[in-house]
């Protein structure tokens, strides 16, 4: 079963996500700002947080930032009302493993915190099309190729994603394994947290996070 | 949205006081004490101000006269304290030990001669009191402020200064007849400026005052008119329509993407580009239809004058169309994709699909508004659907790039 603490400023949020939630998650814990958040998760030791992104007291960042820096493992799936790009990639640079946005169904939610807790990355249609948005080809000089640039197949996957398509949906359409797409997600995942695109680089340093 | 902060004026918004002697702390009247924190100096530079001037030809001694008796002595409770005799003496020490300079090196028979020296050295002394970034800090609160009267007293220091070499050169130029009559002069003007000055920065005060409240006002009144026309009047239509919840999510949806766009999106003009196009169309389709239209776009393009876009926009709005009404899926989602000289959009369901060979020939929506359209427009349209399985258009269109 799957541990999970919900990290939300509103109450009726959290308990609105409890109940929502399948048999398979076990919610052990709620906080309600950034404080209360990095207590809980020294103490409960959850597989997953369900981390808000805004919040009083800095946001999910500062939770990241503070949980994360002390070497911990836990990993996070941010949830969040806004669409903004630089919150989506901000949070997903921090270090979350995934992005939905708060109107997803309670099944789909259960699925990315599975995922999520599996190591996988959960990307909503739209930090698909961000991300795609971002590393579009472009002529600035890149730096390091491997980290700066979507392979094809990757570039796929979003493009699927972007569009609506489930994992298993791409699966089909791409002739792969539901496996395979989560590697191609992840990789990508890995990307847009160390690369440094400029694209990429501009949100991060608007968001203060270089 | 109007910072909260901005409300409660930095530093007390104690107007500027009339200058007044207080009893606590006076070596002679507490002039010099009051003019101190009148411009908010330390006492010390004002005393020795007073000393410096005294030495020189005793214009001190009357300046110190005019503002004791100009000035009221501040209201003190009970038995007045004491005088601090042992500055009084230090302070005294220090004017005889000048007197005594100036007499034994001839200075004071230069008379009006060392004027400029002295006043050049009270403005110094201004000057390298205001460098003293930590005493700075003490005396004035609020940042603002501290700048703007900083800058005052800085401007003060120096023209003392440049005042003192003026005077300096004047009277290489045998000018110091004239010279004597200007101190007096000056002494009087500045007493009447530290009269008149509480008057004056309280009137300026008050104008600034009354100008942030009035734009705190309008983004005030900005964000009531938006909230009134927009969110409460939903949450009654929500009220009225309660039973069917079909309508409430509808009117939900609309009222949330219009706080979106007003929170998070630049304004667009939705008849410039492709995405804002495709945007503003999925909105009306959603409003239209009670159906949820997730859009996401990546990159954009301006749309063109032959018309090629505004075709495939219209084959874009027939399919989110048909999604809407027909398939019953709770959810459509829209991609729209330009890359280098191909745009692409996608609308897809999850809804019940259906058997396109099955459907009837007199069936417009699909074959003239949508492939026929895209195909006249020398674009393409193909239809991903089975029965049970969702629906998917995809339309593509080659554009120049310009």
């Amino acid at each position: 079963m799957t541990r999970v603490l919900i990290v939300d400023d509103h109450r009726l949020f959290r308990s609105g996500v409890r109940a929502e939630l399948g048999d398979s998650i076990q919610v052990v814990g709620e906080a309600e700002d950034v404080d209360s958040a990095v207590r809980s998760i020294a103490e409960l030791e959850p597989d997953v947080v369900l981390l808000d992104v805004h919040m009083p007291g800095g946001g999910g960042q500062e939770v990241l930032r503070r949980v994360l820096g002390s070497g911990s493992q836990v990993r996070f799936l941010a949830l969040s009302v806004s669409d903004a790009a630089e919150d989506v990639i901000g949070v997903i640079r921090g270090g979350a493993r995934g992005y939905v946005t708060k109107n997803i169904s309670g099944k789909e939610l259960t699925d990315a915190i599975r995922r999520v807790a599996e190591g996988d990355a959960v990307f909503s249609p739209r930090l698909a099309g961000f991300v795609l948005d971002a590393f579009a080809s472009s002529e600035a000089p890149s730096i390091d190729p491997e980290l700066d640039s979507l392979t094809q197949r990757e570039r796929e996957v979003l493009r699927l994603i972007a569009r609506g398509y489930a994992y298993k949906e791409i699966a089909k359409e791409l002739f792969i394994s539901v496996k395979t797409v989560e590697t191609h997600v992840s990789s990508v995942l890995r990307k847009l947290q160390l690369s440094n695109r400029h694209e990429l680089s501009r949100w991060a340093t608007a968001r203060r996070l270089v | 949205m109007a910072d909260q902060k901005t409300l409660a004026e930095p530093g007390g918004g104690a107007p500027y006081r009339r200058m007044t002697r207080p009893m606590e702390g006076r070596l002679v009247g507490g002039v010099a004490q009051g003019l101190a924190a009148q411009l908010r100096l330390d006492p010390v530079v004002i005393r020795l101000m007073f000393v410096l001037l005294s030495v020189v030809d005793g214009v001190g001694v009357v300046a110190y006269a005019v503002l004791w008796m100009i000035s009221p002595r501040e209201p003190y409770e009970g038995q007045p304290p004491a005088r601090d005799w042992s500055q009084l003496a230090a302070f005294s020490a220090i004017g005889m030990a000048l007197l005594a300079f100036g007499w034994l090196t001839g200075a004071s028979k230069g008379g009006i001669g060392v004027l400029p020296f002295a006043v050049g050295g009270i403005g110094a002394l201004i000057l390298w009191q205001q460098a003293d970034p930590e005493r700075r800090k003490g005396w004035v609160s609020g940042a603002t402020k501290s700048i703007r009267k900083n800058r005052a007293r800085t401007l003060l220091g120096v023209a003392l200064v440049v005042g003192g070499a003026a005077g300096f050169l004047a009277i290489e130029g045998q000018l110091a007849e004239a010279g004597r009559g200007l101190l007096f002069t000056a002494v009087v003007v500045g007493g009447l400026a530290v009269i008149a000055a509480p008057w004056l920065a309280g009137l300026w005060k008050e104008l600034q005052l009354e100008r942030r409240e009035r734009i705190r006002q309008e983004e005030r009144a900005e964000v009531a008119a938006m909230v009134h026309d927009s969110v409460l009047h939903t949450l009654t239509l929500i009220q009225r329509v309660s039973h069917d919840p079909r309508e409430v999510t509808r009117l939900a949806r609309a009222q949330e993407r219009d706080l979106r766009n007003w929170l998070y999106q630049p304004a667009q003009d939705a008849d410039a580009t492709l995405a804002a196009a495709v945007r503003r169309i999925a909105a009306e389709e959603e409003d239209a239809h009670g159906v949820a239209i997730e859009v996401v776009c990546v990159g954009d393009v301006q749309l063109d004058s032959t018309g090629k876009l505004a075709a495939m926009l219209k084959a874009a709005r027939q399919a989110m169309v048909n999604a809407a009404k027909y398939s019953e899926s709770p959810s459509v989602s829209v991609y729209a994709e330009v890359e280098g000289e191909e745009v692409t959009i996608f609308v897809k369901d999850r809804g019940k699909g259906f058997d396109l060979d099955a459907v009837p020939p007199d069936r417009m929506g699909i074959r003239e508004s949508i492939i026929g359209r895209m195909e006249r427009h020398g674009g393409t349209a193909r239809v991903r659907t089975e029965p049970g399985e969702g629906t998917e258009v995809m339309l593509t269109m080659k554009v120049a790039k310009e």
